[in-house]
């Protein structure tokens, strides 16, 4: 019945070799902090991961600079501070950290600097920072007393999980 | 079962019904003024529309809303009844399609306060409340706008593309082939369109038109050149021109810069509806309502950023006839 026995352990061998090269690959950690492990902030929706080619699905045309910036990946997760504050974390995963770096040079006019991965930035709201290939945005979806410093705290958190 | 044939058929004959009946009930479009047919648009405004919360990212007062709302669509009509002008905008028997734009998540998306109240003041004005479908491209679209996805025909009805699914048949006009969302085509008699305004990143400005990127499959493929003249070819497609006669724009709050994902930092309150049945006409002014805070920001203009929309331009073409963007036929009535 099988009279080539030699072709086995070839397409062994490739079939392995097609797995290692796609869909077995280590999976980094996971970089959203899970609930409470900041204070006050609890994570309160599954974290979605998209792939360039489907980023559009949650960005729509804000995809093509990511795109063209050369991202891999964005994964994004919600948070909600105190049982108030609403906020999203998006983590861009890029090819480069040039890449990482192009996207977080165009529009950081007027915030201010913060100690955050290579290099961060901050506003009332947001704050948006790179280590390494990632380029993290938080946005925080309203304006109370506190909430730079606790956006501050969450942006740590995510930091020390990249 | 009805063949696909039979079926475009009879949404070709509805289609036409619709437009014929449209026209001959509605006043608002073309407006005569100083003898020569203009495009009615209505801009109205209420500075206290969030409250005394403005500015501090506030959701717009409930009331205040219906106001508006009745507002603008009675200064639109002519018509002091706002029942009466809604019954002169829709017809009572069809089902209608409440078109948002639920993108910007959270934080930019259309008010669900706004799809709400048309919601109820069709109900009132005649239309069975199953007949109403608030709708956008999926269940993640329509949550950020505040709805809750609902099939239920007993009430309004509120899902995405993700449950109707895309026809499998292609339709082209220009540039353009795509297929369209069965919501479009199988379900709503004629669509109302909900659009938040926005700065975009590729097309400059989105609001009427863009808007109906999130009724094809692969709006992606259509952003390159500043999304021209993808956004006027789209526009074209019958099916579109013929169900989408209405735009009540949300501009209660808009990005402008950095859109069209919600940048907290742009975001400004204009605390305003905009209403017109040209899309052309209503997407050159919201340009210049635009173009005007970005000047008073102190940001470059959108020639100066290099996206200038010339999509409206060609929209307004004389291969395209969606509308006009000449300032001189446009009739702007700010109330």
């Amino acid at each position: 019945m099988f009279k080539s026995n030699w072709k086995w352990p070839i397409v062994a061998i490739v079939i392995f070799t097609a797995a290692a090269g796609t869909g077995c690959k280590k999976k980094g950690p996971e970089p959203f902090p899970a609930s409470n492990a900041i204070s006050g902030w609890e994570k309160t929706s599954e974290t979605r991961t998209y792939a360039a080619k489907d980023l559009y699905q949650y960005i729509d045309g804000d995809a093509e600079q990511y795109i063209s910036a050369g991202v891999v990946s964005t994964s994004t997760s919600d948070y909600k501070y105190q049982g108030q504050l609403e906020a999203t974390v998006d983590v861009h995963t890029m090819a480069n950290a040039e890449g990482a770096r192009k996207i977080l040079e165009t529009g950081t006019k007027d915030a201010k600097p913060v100690q955050l991965g290579d290099e961060g930035f901050a506003y009332t709201q947001s704050i948006i920072f790179r280590k390494g290939t990632s380029l993290v945005r938080i946005v925080a979806y309203e304006s109370m007393p506190g909430t730079p410093q606790a956006l501050l705290e969450l942006a740590h958190g995510v930091e020390a999980k990249l | 079962m009805k063949s696909r044939r039979d079926f475009l058929k009879t949404a070709a004959t509805g289609a036409v019904l619709l437009g014929t009946q449209s026209k001959l009930g509605l006043a608002g479009m073309l407006d005569q003024h100083a003898g020569t047919a203009k495009s009615k648009v209505v801009v109205a405004r209420d500075a206290a529309l969030h409250g005394s919360g403005a500015g501090t990212g506030t959701q717009p007062d409930v009331k205040r809303v219906f106001d508006l709302l009745d507002r603008a669509i009675t200064a639109y009509t002519g018509n002091t009844d706002a029942l009466k002008a809604w019954r002169s905008l829709v017809p009572q028997d069809k089902v209608i399609g409440l078109k948002v734009n639920g993108l910007g998540g959270g934080g930019i998306s259309t008010h669900g306060v706004l799809a709400k109240a048309v919601a109820v003041r069709l109900q009132q004005a005649g239309v069975k409340p199953g007949n109403i479908l608030m709708w956008d491209r999926g269940a993640r679209d329509l949550r950020a706008c505040g709805l809750t996805i609902n099939t239920d025909p007993s009430s309004f009805r509120c899902f995405g593309n993700d449950v109707s699914g895309y026809e499998d048949q292609y339709e082209s006009w220009g540039t353009v082939r795509m297929r369209l969302s069965k919501i479009l085509t199988r379900e709503c008699g004629m669509v109302i369109n909900l659009p938040i305004l926005k700065d975009h990143t590729m097309a400059g400005v989105t609001f009427a038109m863009k808007n109906m990127y999130g009724v094809i499959d692969r709006p992606q493929d259509l952003h390159g050149n500043n999304c021209n003249p993808a956004i006027a070819d789209l526009n074209c497609f019958p099916t579109i021109r013929a169900k989408v006669r209405l735009t009540i724009g949300d501009a209660f709050s808009s990005v402008y810069e950095g859109g069209p994902a919600f940048h907290p930092e742009h975001i400004w309150y204009p605390n305003a509806l905009i209403v017109g049945e040209d899309c052309v006409a209503v997407d050159q002014i919201a340009w210049q309502i635009i173009a005007r805070k970005r000047a008073e920001a102190g940001v470059p203009t959108l020639e100066e950023a290099g996206r200038p929309p010339h999509y409206i331009a060609t929209a307004a073409n004389q291969a395209h006839r969606l509308g006009t963007n000449d300032p001189a036929h446009i009739h702007l009535m700010e109330v």
